[in-house]
């Protein structure tokens, strides 16, 4: 990892995450979103951004944390991933922020579930934890199989 | 093509693979275990070669042809790549190139022959760890080296005689062409025209066109896509302010963006006939090479492919047509033995098919030997003899594809080096295609490419499902069938629980679209009040009726890839940006036939479908559209003629001279009152022609006929039914517009001779298609 990496933060549900600043292409207010049936409910749905198709993949969803109100508009964090942009959909945007390598730490074995799979490490800020989050991993989504069978039943 | 365009475009294509090749080769001497890189460096000097030899530029390729041999035995680890071999490999590559400078200016590859060089190759070849193996493969290239100079000898000049022709040809033609411009304005003079040509000549491989990149076409149509839709706003904004300058302005932009978007549109769109052309030239001196006679036939030219895809199956493509003609068809005496023509058929068709590109290349030649693709597998290691017992035919048949597999007994220097087939495959892969290869001992070998329509625009119909909409490809779509609420009791029907309709006696399962994406609300089957829309849609050969909330309307979509999170689905064939800026899902109905069952279920009954067609030609059945033209009457058109049914509020008609037109898909379309042009028995014209009586708030009712991509609308006052009946005419036609008179639904019904009436009406418009 590099000495000093900026991040691009955000909020979900309380927690504090963040990306590489690299990895983002835009952030962009809640775009009208198509929904797409027979796909993992973690899909949320396809953005027109400016004729490209992008799909939408709420991240509370992907981290299994309870559902954000409905009257709450998430925003769209769009991410570069080797198959295209895709855009993550979060509470709220935060600060770009600068860490050092010497406050990241490995995510507790504890961590467990949805998460687990997700997080790639935590950075100790003095006023709070910073989860950061690899991207590359949460675009991958379970096979569609199950979850649409879930939401059948 | 003409024979020029085919050598410029050869030109420019090798320099950017020698340049390549440069890139290539100096990698792969920091890092020589590279197989992908080494493969890469083969095929592009393997194309080289083979495109040089169908032109007939045979001391090119005899360099290449060395450099090739060298190649193999790298690539078969026989040899490890040294700085020697490196260095002998990029001046071969520098003699390539020199090569191409003297076919760019003179037209023929000279008289230089670099026999060091070609030694030097030789040489190296022999020098590896198994010199003994090697040193046989050379061999029958010495042999064909031998026999060569008295073939070339024969074949350049005539080849230099031939470039010359074309070249006076060209000359003569715009000659000609300078002297017509010349003499519009007085003065005939050929002595400034003259060097102006020499100059155009003499100018580099690539004077007309710029090769853009792929991806900047890609940008291109997205920003036209966004500025059609801020164009679409502003629309709204101008029309909604009293500011006419504004508006006009607007106007002005409107149809400017028209036309960009139709202009970028098309420069993605080609016909596959573009690079079908150069094949009967292939072909032939293919044939030519190997003593056989070979015709090649051509189905569906015109089927039109995005340029990504043309650009990406062009060699694949090439490469099955010297396949089929080296290996496929046999000798002609083998083949009078076998008691078949001496002239061996290639049939290359094309076709949309399921939303997907299909093209077949079919011979007439002794199909491929299983015992002989199995041994060589299991002698390759490939597979096991325990699986080579297992597999099927067609997975045999299908071992072709792999790396290095060949089973060709002699190389020669069209195919055979187990380098075409792989290519073939990565090729068609890469743009998400498939291969197949299915063949019969004696009769023959078809290979079917499929490719997807990524990136293709293609007409579809728009439907609303659960308050969302989809749309659905046009090639897959056969009709559509509404059912009024009254109807939707007696009219859909149960087969043990599974809801079918009867469509002209036949029975359609039914599909719906709200139950099959597991969408929330009630079917509309379980609210029987509400009627019921039902496209019927075909895939797999099999017909299902898919019923939808809403069916919206046409429209000519992009279709756009889906991300790999949703590619599991395959209900969806990618989505698409609607007019309005939201995104739109395409359905597939491939996808959604095999979800629903509809086609492994009931594979049998699409054999006895298929059988059908047959006896309804015999019985000269055909699928008429019933209409009433005037205020009365009835006639009948074959289906086949229709285009579309479309409906045009009537203030969309607008006059041009004495012409009514209508604005239609970007296109303007002469509208024909058919009442005004039918004449009735009696002579006279039929009443009421629908443009002053009728209500002017009823739409206007037009069968659109179009050929070679135009269209005219017949007006007529109601659309009756479509019905399918054994038609035979009776009365021949003694008045203009009918060809005759048939019984149809046990009333008599005149038969629109549909092509006579819109020749008389709009004389222009069969001429102006013949017209380039």
């Amino acid at each position: 990892m590099a000495q000093n990496e900026q991040l691009c933060t955000f909020f979900l549900d309380r927690h504090f995450f963040g990306v590489p600043v690299q990895q983002v292409q835009e952030v962009i207010r809640y775009q009208e979103m198509t929904r797409v049936p027979l796909v993992p409910q973690v899909v949320r749905g396809l953005i027109n951004l400016r004729g490209q198709i992008v799909t939408a993949i709420d991240l509370r969803r992907r981290l299994g944390m309870p559902e954000r109100p409905p009257d709450q508009l998430p925003m769209n964090v769009v991410v570069r991933t080797d198959d295209g942009a895709l855009s993550l959909l979060v509470d709220e945007i935060g600060d770009v922020i600068e860490v050092e390598e010497k406050t990241f730490e490995q995510p507790p074995e504890t961590l467990k579930g949805l998460a687990r799979d997700v997080i790639r490490g935590v950075h100790k800020l003095p006023e709070r934890l910073l989860l950061l989050l690899d991207t590359e991993r949460v675009v991958n989504v379970a096979e569609p199989g199950p979850i649409a069978e879930d939401r059948k039943a | 093509m003409s024979e020029s365009d085919i050598v410029k475009d050869f030109l420019v294509e090798s320099y950017e693979n020698l340049d390549r090749l440069d890139r290539d080769l100096v990698g792969l001497e920091k890092n020589p275990q590279d197989k992908d890189a080494l493969a890469g460096v083969f095929r592009t000097i393997h194309t080289i070669k083979g495109t040089c030899g169908f032109l007939g530029f045979n001391k090119l390729e005899k360099v290449a042809h060395v450099g090739e041999n060298l190649l193999t035995l790298l690539r078969d680890g026989k040899l490890t790549l040294n700085p020697e071999i490196t260095t002998a490999l990029l001046g071969m590559v520098d003699a390539v190139r020199q090569v191409l400078k003297v076919i760019e200016s003179t037209g023929n590859d000279g008289e230089a022959d670099y026999p060091e060089l070609r030694e030097t190759l030789t040489r190296l070849q022999t020098s590896g760890p198994s010199a003994t193996e090697s040193s046989a493969v050379p061999r029958p290239q010495e042999a064909g080296a031998a026999a060569k100079p008295a073939a070339s000898a024969d074949d350049s000049p005539s080849m230099a005689a031939k470039a010359e022709e074309t070249l006076a040809n060209d000359k003569t033609k715009k000659d000609s062409g300078a002297g017509e411009t010349a003499g519009k304005v007085g003065k005939p003079e050929e002595t400034p025209a003259a060097p102006a040509i020499q100059e155009s000549r003499s100018r580099d491989a690539a004077p007309e066109t710029i090769r853009v990149g792929v991806n900047l076409l890609d940008k291109l149509m997205t920003l036209v896509g966004e500025l059609v839709l801020a164009r679409n706003q502003l629309l709204q904004f101008a029309n909604s302010t009293e500011n006419t300058g504004l508006q006009a302005v607007s106007q002005r932009m409107n149809l400017i963006a028209t036309e960009l978007q139709e202009e970028v549109m098309k420069t993605r769109m080609q016909p596959i006939g573009n690079i079908w052309g150069q094949f009967p030239r292939t072909v032939r001196d293919v044939a030519l090479n190997c003593g056989k006679q070979v015709s090649i036939e051509m189905e569906g030219k015109e089927t039109e492919l995005d340029k990504t895809i043309i650009e990406a199956i062009k060699d694949p493509l090439a490469h099955l047509v010297r396949n089929s003609v080296d290996h496929g068809i046999e000798l002609p005496e083998d083949r009078v033995k076998a008691g078949k023509n001496p002239t061996g058929r290639l049939i290359l068709r094309a076709f949309h098919e399921g939303g997907q590109v299909n093209i077949e290349i079919t011979d007439d030649g002794a199909g491929l030997k299983l015992e002989r693709i199995r041994q060589k597998a299991v002698d390759r290691g490939v597979i096991t003899a325990e699986q080579a017992a297992r597999m099927t035919e067609r997975e045999i048949f299908n071992l072709i594809f792999l790396p290095g597999f060949s089973t060709a007994q002699k190389v020669t220097n069209v195919s055979g080096r187990g380098v075409g087939m792989d290519v073939v495959k990565t090729n068609v892969e890469k743009i998400g295609g498939t291969v197949d290869v299915q063949s019969t001992a004696g009769r023959g070998t078809t290979v079917r490419v499929k490719i997807p329509l990524t990136l293709a625009i293609i007409p579809a119909l728009v439907v609303t499902c659960g308050g969302d909409r989809y749309a659905i490809p046009q090639v897959s779509l056969l009709e559509l069938v509404r059912l009024e609420a009254d109807q939707t009791r007696t009219g859909i029907e149960m087969v043990h629980g599974v809801p079918v309709y009867r469509l002209r006696g036949r029975l359609l399962p039914l599909v719906y679209l709200r139950r099959e994406l597991q969408l929330a609300g009630d079917d509309p089957q379980t609210q029987k009040a509400a009627a019921i829309n039902i496209v019927v849609l075909q895939a797999d050969g099999r017909q299902f009726g898919l019923v939808v909330d809403e069916i919206n309307d046409t429209e000519e979509i992009v279709v756009k890839p889906l991300g790999k999170q949703l590619k599991g689905v395959n209900t969806f064939a990618g989505a698409t940006i609607m007019g309005d800026g939201k995104v739109a899902l395409i359905l597939d109905a491939l996808g959604l036939a095999q979800r629903a069952n509809v086609i492994s279920e009931v594979h049998d009954r699409s054999v006895t479908e298929k059988e059908r067609p047959v006896e309804k030609a015999a019985g000269n059945r055909q699928t008429l559209l019933l209409f009433q033209p005037g205020e009365d009457g009835r006639m009948a058109i074959p289906l086949s003629l229709v285009a579309r049914l479309e409906e045009f509020a009537r203030n969309a008609v607008e006059t041009t001279g004495h012409q009514q037109v209508v604005q239609y898909r970007g296109q303007i379309m002469p509208l024909i009152h058919l009442s005004d042009v039918v004449e009735l028995p009696e002579g006279g014209k039929l009443q009421g022609s629908g443009k002053a009586t009728k209500d002017p708030l009823s739409p206007l009712q037009v069968v659109v006929y179009a050929e070679q991509g135009r269209s005219v609308g017949l007006v007529v006052e109601r659309i009756l039914d479509i019905v399918e009946e054994d038609l035979v005419l009776e009365r021949p036609a003694e008045r203009a517009g009918i060809l005759g008179s048939a019984v149809v639904q046990q009333r008599v019904t005149d038969l629109l001779d549909v092509q006579g009436v819109v020749r008389t009406a709009n004389p222009g418009f069969f001429k102006e298609t013949v017209a380039p």
